[in-house]
């Protein structure tokens, strides 16, 4: 890659939960590319959004496909880096144990499971808006 | 740089307005549009929480929007910044980053 087109720092809203509406398939979609382009790629579950990541998702009733284990999938992607909100998680009666385990390997540590959620507060969150190049919402 | 936050939905349609103004930055700019406008009318249950965030960011809102939904500039909030499409642009062209509450 030449240094006209430097690596930029995206960061992918969600905000949505999954199945009522397209946006959180597609934001996961938009991730893959980003990640594809080799660019610096966060993405944040805040609001609804944090449903996205529930799991446990049995989509057999509803007859829509069931794209949950992609997200287990984004860490060979080098997306690496899944903002949680926390007090989105609280408001809905949510923990962090009601999450899928979600991790990459770290091939700098002889491939270590790493989680790649990282919880963050509103203000960390406020912050992490503030220092993207690119900001997506979905 | 500052961040420009837009908001283009109602405040009693969706979240949109106040999971924004928990998200700002000192500094920050946001620039209310479309049914977005329905939550800067004097009065409303959303201004209180629009005015607390003045004093750190600036708020501005989309004059032609406001005017279809029969709305005047004495009709919103003081201190809301009222700006055309050109402006607009000038807020986009200004800012670091755009950060859109869908």
């Amino acid at each position: 890659m030449s240094e006209a087109t430097a690596k930029k720092k995206f960061l992918y809203i969600n905000r949505r939960a999954p199945y009522g509406t397209i946006y959180a398939l597609e934001a996961l979609e938009v991730v893959l590319i980003g990640a594809a382009f080799e660019q610096d790629v966060s993405a944040a579950f805040l609001d609804d959004g944090v449903y996205q990541l529930i799991d446990g998702q049995d989509t057999t009733g509803v007859g829509m496909k069931n794209f949950s284990k992609a997200y287990k999938a984004l860490g060979d992607f080098e997306v690496r880096k899944l903002y949680v909100e926390r007090e989105s998680l609280a408001e809905r009666g949510l923990t962090l144990e009601d999450l899928m385990p979600l991790t990459y390997e770290d091939e700098d540590e002889d491939y270590a499971e790493k989680p790649s959620i990282r919880l963050v507060d509103r203000s960390e969150m406020a912050r992490l808006i503030s220092e993207q190049d690119v900001i997506l919402s979905f | 740089m500052s961040t420009l936050h837009t908001i283009n939905k109602s405040p009693f349609e969706r979240s949109s307005l106040t999971s924004c103004l928990g998200h700002l930055a000192d500094g920050d700019a946001v620039l209310i549009y479309e049914d977005g406008v329905i939550g800067a009318r004097k009065g409303c249950a959303f201004a209180e929480a629009l005015r607390a965030k003045q004093t750190s960011c600036a708020i501005y809102i989309l004059g032609a929007d406001l005017a279809a939904r029969g709305m005047k500039s004495e009709d919103i909030a003081e201190g809301i910044g009222v700006v055309d499409y050109g402006g607009f642009v000038d807020l986009v062209a200004g800012a670091a980053r755009v950060c859109a509450w869908l």
